[in-house]
């Protein structure tokens, strides 16, 4: 993957896949150092599932018997001298509380690291997909944050869909905007 | 500066092309958005296609949406056509130039790009 962005695209589509809810894709920046966090409260991961989940050769799909996503993410992180943890509670575990965490760190002044990117353009992709699931995105960095909650617009606009082009127009001038505000 | 104001705007106007709208479209694009349409490039494709059916005008006519990995991940990014009463079109190795040149030849005047098919590719 070229930006992180595309890992946390695609890390966060298995939480829509786990029947999340509300997906949060938590950024923090600092003292140099990434911190990237996905949480859903999608039906969740047994521990077998969790410690194989970052191997490659372990998926859910029966088509073909590897699966990268997470491996991919926990690669980006581990060459910066990151870490990769994910925690998960099943819905049959705890039927009110269940899902999965998980937090990933970078160095950022590592040569190996994977630039952010456009983690607006990851927001957008997710909404367009799935405009029936809410997203929280927050990036905090020491300058300021930048935050989106679907769940505010989702009030505000009914059943207008979220995926409609003027709605996700706005969204990416509403993201733009507050990235300016930051830099 | 963008507030839910604005947003409350947009919902008014759009509230009545709402109830037209849903499963009225006659064509289907499918962007594969698995790992391995991820890593090749797939979502400025999705979003030159989302973004060319708006300015092109033909949201009614078409949806787009996302599917994930549908097994040829050497060929990514994959978009497939779907319209009724036709055969799939299925587009391999994707970028948001061809993709503007889909939804004007194809999506809007009915002109299949063979040459970015899945059937122009030789072994």
């Amino acid at each position: 993957m070229k930006e992180l962005s595309l890992n946390i695209l695609d890390v966060a589509e298995n939480s829509v896949k786990a029947g999340a809810s509300l997906t949060q894709i938590l950024v923090t920046e600092r003292n140099r150092v990434l911190t990237i966090e996905i949480i859903d409260d999608g039906c969740g991961m047994s521990e077998d599932v969790v410690r194989s989940v970052t191997d490659p050769f372990y998926t859910t799909r029966t088509t073909r018997s590897v699966g990268m996503g997470v491996p991919l993410l926990k690669l980006a992180c581990e060459q910066t001298e990151g870490t990769l943890t994910i925690e998960s509670v099943t819905e049959e575990v705890d039927p009110e509380r269940h899902g999965t965490h998980l937090t990933a760190t970078f160095n950022m002044d590592h040569i190996d690291f994977t630039p952010l990117g456009d983690v607006s353009s990851t927001v957008l992709t997710l909404i367009q997909g799935h405009p029936d699931t809410d997203f929280l995105f927050q990036h905090k960095t020491d300058r300021g944050v930048v935050k989106l909650d679907t769940r505010e617009l989702r009030e505000v606009l009914e059943d207008v869909p979220l995926n409609s082009y003027d709605v996700m127009e706005w969204v990416g001038a509403y993201l733009r905007e507050q990235y300016e505000e930051l830099s | 500066m963008k507030s839910l104001a604005e947003l409350q705007a947009i919902k008014n106007r759009m509230k009545d092309k709402v109830v037209l709208r849903d499963g009225m479209e006659a064509t289907r694009v499918v962007v594969g958005m698995a790992t391995c349409g991820i890593a090749a490039g797939a979502r400025p494709v999705l979003n030159s296609f989302v973004e060319g059916v708006s300015k092109a005008g033909i949201e009614d006519k078409v949806s787009v949406t996302q599917t994930g990995c549908i097994g040829l991940c050497q060929y990514e990014p994959i978009v497939e056509v779907f319209e009724a009463g036709k055969e799939k079109v299925t587009y391999v190795k994707m970028t948001p130039e061809k993709a503007d040149e889909v939804v004007q030849k194809h999506l809007k005047n009915g002109q299949v790009v063979a040459e970015y098919t899945i059937g122009a590719i030789t072994a």
